[in-house]
């Protein structure tokens, strides 16, 4: 009990604030918003998925990605390449040249289904895909170079150029990938429909399941001597190396673990969505990302799911009535997050959030609803004694 | 390499920046339960031996063997798995945690990535921590944010995190600097404890200090040693006294 | 490829290399402003495009004043609309020091972050003012046409115009930075800033200074490409990431280092264009450049700098 109390609820104030986010998640959301507008809370809730991995990697670890949007991107193109497969049986595409294949691969006159292709046949291949590619991956990148010590500003630009590598491939051969409009007409998955109504709201309440599942592991990790340890190497690096730990071993494992969280946060996006293109993969996406972290508060990992929320409804209500003020708004506040409150809103709520708790306290609805329970107490210790 | 009796058998040591020899065919032995003692002037070579030892430099030529291991090809993280700890000369503590918390850390299980997300805080290195606090002098301040330690303090909370560790060399570089006298002699009474089951490094400018915890002193003087002996000895050589003195 | 002539095939290999060399031009004078800021002061300047559509953007505005108020001087503007663009971009490089980067020095993610959000500002001022849809100012007829020095070998002359701006821009800095006084005090800030200070050196100034230095490059490298391509508010974007490449690929802090990272890394994508698709061959050229940065993070010319 205490297990899950500290480790996966983060004590007191961890486990109001996943209260707090639940009920507003699984509860007052559905309830208040019609279907299109809550398929939008679905959406902005994968992205929530990268914050997530943020805190833990930027967070916790000081380590800068610019480039989650790649690993987001693995994630949901596989999930995008198996429900296509799907799509795209002889029996629907009987029309094309050459039927059984999709249909882009038709546009740009393949005759067959390239060889990497073939795997995403398997639904049970894709959802391992869907994680272990981009830890692969991951792993790769994080090897070559956290061994060799590149760390800082270098990590962050490299990690850049890396989107820019996948997207500008993923555009130039849109032959195997769908090119720049992506995988799109999605249908079924394993038979079920995904445009139904029905099923939206399913998705909705898995996605959902898993972002809680996700914090929790992270809240686990983090509340370790691992977690510790992250912080005690984003502070001095060299002291926790001449503690006789291998830093680089522990930088990989947070970059691997932070790449697959936002690769499911993609995989889910597709489904929701029902497309994936390269438009979440490169390096605005993956700025944006360290947006919504930012604003919400990278050492915070319920922060986060708010400041993803916040930032993405803004842009969307901003973008309608008032487009050209959006831009100046999101540059100002990012410099005002970097410059004046760098723990985001939860590091304000930490500070000042104790001023609203106390003017709750102090109304006089409460006072009375206070005084009903202890009276309600009282009588029931009463009730024993007799 | 022949092995040998002692803790630490450094021979032939050398190690150049860009031309310039910073340490010279270095050759230095120090035995268990021995605590040794290096002062030297500025530039003599003293940070960059213990430099040398822990792996935070390179040398060029020349082996360090622990307990007949040869250090030079190990990295950092090994060497200190091997049983040595070093303390820096500015402290070197992490800041943001407590004094429970940056004693945590430094205890030596746990040290792999699964190994440290699945680590419990047992009774025994409860028990180890509290220990090592009440050696440091710090037991009252347990809960306290490192940080907000006075310099003197901070020191003493390092060489508990080498503490911890138990390691059977300890490696300490200018462990009073900015201290008060009365702490100055908290600390020589510290290492004159610690020293008991293991081999003990100081480097040291302090010569009242010096005195008062050497068991030997070796003199480095531009990368090689000038003198060694007891503190008679070396206080009255004249080497000694021409390159502290002046011409 | 075997049915041209001998002479078809000097001229497409001439017409190629100097594509290649324009290229060269062309990354070499975005990427100075930049070596400046991140090489000597270590700051990250992510709005170093929109810098350099300042540039752009006056060119475009001297341009259109000029046929509207001063239809004769057409042909002359743009060498003033050059110097304009150093200094407004200058300026703007200062104030934006001034009001921002002087307070992350010591921070260089949140530099990255804070300029970024600096850019964001920028596009859409770029936006309001001067609209969505892409500019072009007039180029005065001796930047138009080709140079045909035989026949077949057609070399354009807006790029010969890069290729001699940047010439003299590269020659610039390199006597401003190591042959004056001045350079010689921003080198010695970057290197040791304490010292520099205790020996009289305003630190803060030269920084602003510098700062302000490479916006201007940026500005100047804005108007040159005017006479390549339109400017829209989202153009600084596009070549951003490319020009951190260069920076970072040659070596922070060495001027030699990012000319020859210019040079590789123009050719490198010059020749394999010949060979392969447009798209691979920038894939393969960014990819050759990542494994490079990993195995080698301080990039082809690292400056010795004792820690």
């Amino acid at each position: 009990m205490n297990f899950i109390y500290e480790r996966l609820l983060g004590g007191k104030n961890g486990m109001i604030g996943v209260a707090i986010l639940a009920v507003l998640i699984f509860i007052i959301l559905p309830l208040s918003l019609d279907l299109f507008r809550l398929n939008l809370v679905g959406k902005y809730l994968t992205y929530a998925f990268a914050a997530v991995s943020l805190v833990l990697l930027w967070g916790y670890g000081g380590i800068l990605s610019l480039g989650q949007g790649v690993f987001f991107g693995l994630g949901g193109y596989s999930m995008a390449m198996f429900l296509k497969l799907e799509a795209s049986d002889p029996v629907s595409t009987k029309i094309q040249s050459t039927p059984g294949i999709p249909d882009f691969m038709d546009w740009n006159q393949l005759t067959e289904l390239p060889w990497f292709w073939e795997p995403f046949n398997s639904f049970g291949f894709t959802t391992v895909a869907v994680i272990l590619i981009p830890g692969i991956f991951a792993f790769i990148i994080g090897y070559s170079m956290f061994k060799r010590r590149v760390g800082g500003v270098y990590f962050a630009i490299i990690t850049q150029i890396i989107a820019l590598i996948l997207t500008v491939l993923i555009v130039g051969q849109q032959g195997y990938t769908g090119g720049i409009n992506g995988i799109t007409d999605l249908k079924t998955l394993n038979g079920w429909d995904i445009r139904e109504d029905s099923s939206k709201y399913i998705l909705y309440f898995i996605n959902a399941i898993l972002l809680f599942g996700v914090i929790f592991i992270s809240r686990y990790v983090l509340t370790s001597k691992f977690g510790r340890l992250l912080l005690a190497m984003k502070d001095k690096e060299d002291r926790v190396r001449f503690s006789g730990y291998d830093v680089s071993n522990f930088k990989i494992f947070v970059f691997v673990l932070s790449a697959m969280i936002a690769a499911i946060g993609g995989a889910m996006f597709t489904l929701q969505v029902g497309f994936m293109s390269p438009s979440f993969v490169g390096i605005v996406p993956s700025i944006e990302m360290v947006i919504f972290a930012a604003v919400g508060g990278r050492m915070s990992l319920i922060g986060v799911v708010y400041g993803t929320l916040l930032v993405n409804f803004g842009k969307t209500m901003f973008s309608e009535t008032f487009p050209e003020f959006w831009l100046f708004l999101m540059g100002g506040l990012f410099i005002a997050v970097v410059m004046y409150f760098p723990n985001g809103l939860a590091g304000l709520w930490d500070k000042h959030g104790y001023r609203l708790t106390s003017c709750i306290k102090n109304l006089q609805c409460y006072s009375n609803i206070k005084a009903f329970i202890d009276s309600k107490r009282t009588s029931k210790v009463n009730a024993v004694n007799e | 390499m022949t092995s040998t009796d002692f803790t630490l058998a450094i021979e032939d040591l050398t190690v150049s920046f860009d031309g310039f020899k910073a340490v010279d065919s270095l050759n230095l032995y120090l035995d268990k339960d021995e605590l040794r003692v290096v002062i030297g002037p500025n530039g003599a070579g003293k940070t960059t031996v213990l430099d040398l030892i822990c792996g935070k430099t390179k040398s060029s030529e020349g082996s360090i063997k622990f307990r007949n291991k040869e250090l030079t090809s190990l990295a950092e993280h090994e060497i200190v798995q091997a049983g040595v700890g070093r303390k820096f000369q500015t402290p070197s503590i992490y800041e943001n945690l407590t004094v429970y918390e940056n004693l945590e850390i430094s205890f030596p299980r746990g040290r792999g990535v699964f190994g440290s997300i699945t680590f419990k805080c047992t009774e025994e290195v409860d028990e180890r921590i509290k220990e090592v606090a009440g050696e440091i002098f710090l037991e009252p301040l347990l809960e306290m944010e490192a940080a907000l330690l006075s310099h003197g303090q901070k020191q003493w909370l390092e060489i508990g995190m080498l503490l911890i560790q138990d390691p059977e060399l300890l490696m300490l570089d200018e462990p009073v600097a900015g201290m008060s006298v009365k702490e100055r002699d908290q600390t020589a009474e510290l290492l004159k404890r610690i020293c008991k089951g293991r081999s003990v490094l100081v480097i040291e400018h302090d010569m009242a200090f010096v005195e008062k915890i050497a068991d030997k002193v070796t003199v480095l003087h531009q990368g090689k040693i000038l003198a060694e002996g007891d503190m008679q000895t070396v206080q009255s050589d004249p080497n000694v006294i021409e390159v502290y003195l002046g011409h | 490829m075997g049915e041209y002539t001998t002479q078809e095939l000097l001229s497409i290999f001439a017409m190629q290399g100097f594509a290649g060399f324009s290229l060269f031009s062309v990354l070499l004078l975005m990427a100075l402003g930049l070596a400046i800021i991140f090489g000597q002061m270590g700051v990250i300047n992510m709005a170093h495009g929109e810098f350099m559509a300042v540039g752009a953007y006056t060119t475009y505005l001297l341009s259109a004043m000029s046929e509207k108020y001063f239809p004769g001087f057409i042909q002359y503007y743009f060498i003033f609309a050059i110097l304009f663009s150093f200094v407004i971009a200058g300026a703007l490089g200062y104030l934006a020091e001034l009001a921002l980067i002087r307070h992350l020095y010591k921070r260089p993610l949140d530099t990255l972050l804070a300029t970024w959000g600096l850019s964001l500002i920028m596009q859409q001022a770029f936006r309001s003012i001067f609209g969505a849809r892409e500019v072009s100012p007039t180029l005065p007829e001796w930047l138009l046409g080709s140079y045909q020095p035989t026949e077949s070998i057609d070399i354009p002359l807006n790029g010969l115009f890069v290729l001699g701006l940047t010439a003299a821009v590269t020659l610039g800095v390199f006597i401003l930075m190591y042959r004056s006084s001045w350079g010689l005090r921003v080198r010695a800030t970057t290197q040791n800033r304490v010292m520099s200070g205790a020996v009289g050196i305003n630190t803060k100034k030269i920084d602003r200074l510098t700062f302000a230095l490479g916006c201007g490059i940026a500005g100047v490298a804005g108007a040159a490409f005017t006479t390549i391509a339109s400017t829209g508010p989202t153009t600084g974007s596009l070549y951003i990431v490319d020009t951190f490449m260069v920076v970072v690929f040659g070596g922070a802090g060495s001027l030699l280092g990012t000319i020859a990272s210019a040079f590789s890394i123009a050719q490198g994508q010059s020749i394999l264009e010949f060979f392969i698709s447009g798209s691979m061959a920038k894939v393969i050229t960014l990819l050759t450049i990542v494994i490079f940065l990993m195995m080698r993070p301080e990039g082809l010319f690292a400056s010795k700098v004792r820690k």
